[in-house]
């Protein structure tokens, strides 16, 4: 059955799972599971996410080919289930983490350390239909070995020096150049999958807005598209498009804060500054606009809880007027700037095999010629009534990276005058009926694809939550891209990242 | 443009930063309260900050970066961000307290020199706000030490903290009497 299958015609002949929208979700035996993963190792189908629930494990996987998406689904009766990791290293971390959380074990992973629990939870496997005992003694985690002549570790973290998330680093070194980073992340882990179970949709809505908070509109428009799939919902026209106002709105302040913090981290501070009054600009409209400065709470499932004035819109006109320009300037002081970019150009080069090995999108992977975004494949309203271009650049690095979201910032601020010229009239808002179901979302957030599959009970309440961070695929490239550069341009190929811990850590 | 110029066109503009707000007069009274019974050392009008992100969802720390910049500039206050805890006078904490970050924390504020004070910053590092309960968060601050001034917010806006941190100077100044420090 090798070759030229395609994913539906691989998976159509597994057993449909009803109620799973808008795309099918099929159960598998475990046989059909292991043949899975062995069409995956000849297939060209990206790894879209991986999670459990207490007996069952979930991978939703993309065809790059048509672009076809399905969920495969295999149960674990003995409490295990053949591994992904071998043909998608993006499934590792996922699988150390469904261990954690579902005590289910990846038959065939290689690295079965923990990964979000510390050992101070009091219990393991805390989600698990049944709870596992708490460790006997104090937990120490293995970092993998290094050999080598010469060779120290500069430990870091979780508490960094700035105002950012925690986590920690590992640097192996010869002299100044890392030859290893590894990550060890999970501290900020609040056990949001656990605290999304029982909850009605205003409730769980808010709290996915809260599992990153610099995308919380991304989050939440994940969560309500996800609980609109799963009650066969349709949001009225006008709340698809103040969303993607509002999704945009976010995209532009976050990459624009970000250029800046990059730039000071290569010590040019003037940057930071400008960018910093230009994201404020931005905020403080959004609250005198819609309520919130980070618009949290604005989208919910069936719509979205604000609307713009015609005031409003002006406002928002001219902010996109001025925005354009002074980034343009700053885009040009960048350009004029050799000594800046010879910290830039070539440094933290992700090769673009490796982002498409991970599946990794969002400005990372599009710096490195990976073009995908969920707006424009699989598409969503009302994008598919705008016109617009996604930027791709091919080499991969510091430099690669800044352009990148600069054009993005480009192009979302011309999405945002096309959306206020055009937005449909209408209601905001549409109950969504009780009833059971399964949704799946794919949203664009600023970092990239947010996955978010949703089980509703037959009384409208969550039974079980997963959002896919785009995170969980770049925070490995990080580990490569930093390797054979000196350890000082640490914290400015971390900042071109910009991965979330929150997202990850749940 | 080149650089020249745009600065030189900043300098012609003056500031972009805003009037500070006045102390948070609810502020001043659950830090009196919360001082009241100690001595405090004079700090000359001068705090330094070291932040810890105890779990947040990274909402506080967007806002708390605004504080930081230009439009609000804390610094003219003479409050100030610092990257060691012994640097510290004040301890500010964002998130619920995961567990897998408790003993950070205790250890960044075991390493800060005393007098010092601790804000619990954002709805989740008062109570745990959102993702209080359940077996990965102590849900809020206090369960780990001693909170001497909350600012509540889902995230705190930048005036919030801003009013919040000068009540804490505020008080911070009244008290700075010579006395022996005990906090
Ligand atoms: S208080 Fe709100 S913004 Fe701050 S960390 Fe908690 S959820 Fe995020």
């Amino acid at each position: 059955m090798l070759g030229n299958v395609t994913l539906m015609e691989y998976l159509g002949g597994g057993r449909a799972v009803a109620g799973h929208r808008p795309w099918p979700r099929y159960s598998l035996d475990e046989r059909g599971w292991r043949e899975m993963v062995h069409q995956l190792s000849v297939s060209d189908w990206t790894l879209l996410g991986l999670w459990a629930d207490g007996t069952e494990v979930h991978a939703a996987l993309r065809d790059e080919e048509n672009a076809a998406i399905a969920v495969a689904s295999v149960g674990c009766p003995d409490r295990r289930y053949p591994s992904l990791s071998g043909v998608r290293p993006a499934a590792i971390r996922l699988e150390r983490a469904i261990h954690d959380l579902y005590g289910l074990t990846a038959e065939g992973l290689e690295d079965q350390r923990p990964w979000l629990d510390h050992g101070r939870w009091g219990q393991s496997a805390p989600l698990a239909i049944v709870r596992g005992a708490p460790p006997s003694g104090p937990v120490v985690y293995p970092f993998l070995p290094v050999e080598g002549e010469s060779l120290h570790q500069i430990p870091v973290g979780p508490v960094h020096a700035g105002v950012i998330e925690p986590g920690h680093f590992r640097f192996t070194c010869a002299g100044e150049t890392v030859v290893r980073l590894e990550e060890r992340l999970g501290y900020t882990h609040k056990g949001v999958e656990g605290h999304m179970a029982g909850k009605s949709l205003i409730d769980a809505a808010r709290l996915a807005g809260r599992i990153s908070g610099d995308s919380t509109v991304a989050y939440a428009i994940a969560f309500a598209r996800a609980a609109e799939a799963a009650t066969g919902t349709e949001a009225p026209p006008r709340a698809h498009w103040m969303r993607a106002l509002m999704a945009e709105l976010e995209r532009v302040a976050n990459h624009i804060l970000d250029f800046g913090a990059i730039c000071n981290d290569a010590a040019f501070s003037f940057m930071l500054a400008q960018c910093t009054v230009l994201r404020e600009r931005i905020l403080s409209v959004n609250e005198l606009c819609f309520g919130h400065r980070l618009l949290m709470d604005t989208v919910i499932p069936g719509g979205v809880a604000v609307d713009v004035t015609r005031e409003g819109s002006s406002i928002l006109r001219g902010l996109v007027k001025e925005l354009r320009k002074r980034v343009r300037r700053l885009a040009d002081v960048y350009d004029d700037m050799p000594s800046l970019q010879d910290r830039t150009v070539g440094t933290g080069i992700v090769q673009s095999s490796l982002a498409h090995r991970f599946g990794a999108g969002g400005f990372v992977g599009r710096a490195a010629s990976q073009g995908g975004d969920a707006r424009k494949v699989p598409g969503y309203p009302p994008y598919d009534d705008l016109d617009f271009e996604v930027p791709v650049h091919p080499e991969g690095d510091v430099n690669a990276r800044i352009w990148q979201r600069l054009e993005e910032v480009t192009a979302s601020l011309a999405l945002i005058e096309q959306i206020l010229e055009r937005m449909p009239g209408g209601p905001l808002h549409k109950p969504i009926p009780t009833r059971g179901g399964e949704g799946m979302a794919l949203v664009e957030g600023f970092r990239g694809e947010i996955l978010l599959w949703l089980r509703l009970s037959e009384v409208g309440r969550v039974v079980r939550c997963h959002p896919r961070d785009p995170s969980w695929f770049q925070w490995p490239l990080l580990e490569a891209a930093i390797e054979g550069n000196i350890v000082a341009d640490f914290p400015l190929c971390n900042k071109s990242f910009n991965c979330s811990y929150s997202g990850v850590d749940l | 443009m080149s650089l020249a110029r745009l600065l030189f066109r900043e300098l012609l503009r003056g500031p972009r930063t805003i009037e500070g707000p006045l102390p948070d007069p609810l502020g001043i009274e659950q830090l009196g309260r919360a001082l009241g019974e100690r001595a405090r050392a004079g700090l000359g009008r001068s705090l330094r900050i070291r932040e810890v992100d105890a779990g947040s969802c990274n909402g506080c720390e967007l806002e708390i970066q605004a504080v930081n910049g230009p439009v609000y500039d804390l610094e003219r206050f003479g409050i100030h961000f610092v990257a060691s805890p012994r640097h510290a006078d004040v301890l500010l904490v964002t998130g619920p307290v995961s567990r897998n970050m408790a003993e950070a924390l205790r250890r960044t504020y075991d390493a800060m020199p005393s007098p010092k004070w601790v804000v619990a910053m954002g709805d989740c590092a008062a109570d745990g706000g959102c993702f209080a309960g359940g077996y990965a968060v102590l849900g809020g601050v206090h369960h780990l030490l001693p909170v001497d001034l909350t600012i509540p917010g889902c995230p705190p806006t930048p005036l919030n903290l801003l009013s919040g941190l000068l009540a804490l100077l505020e008080v911070a100044a009244v008290g700075s009497d010579g006395q022996a420090s005990g906090a």
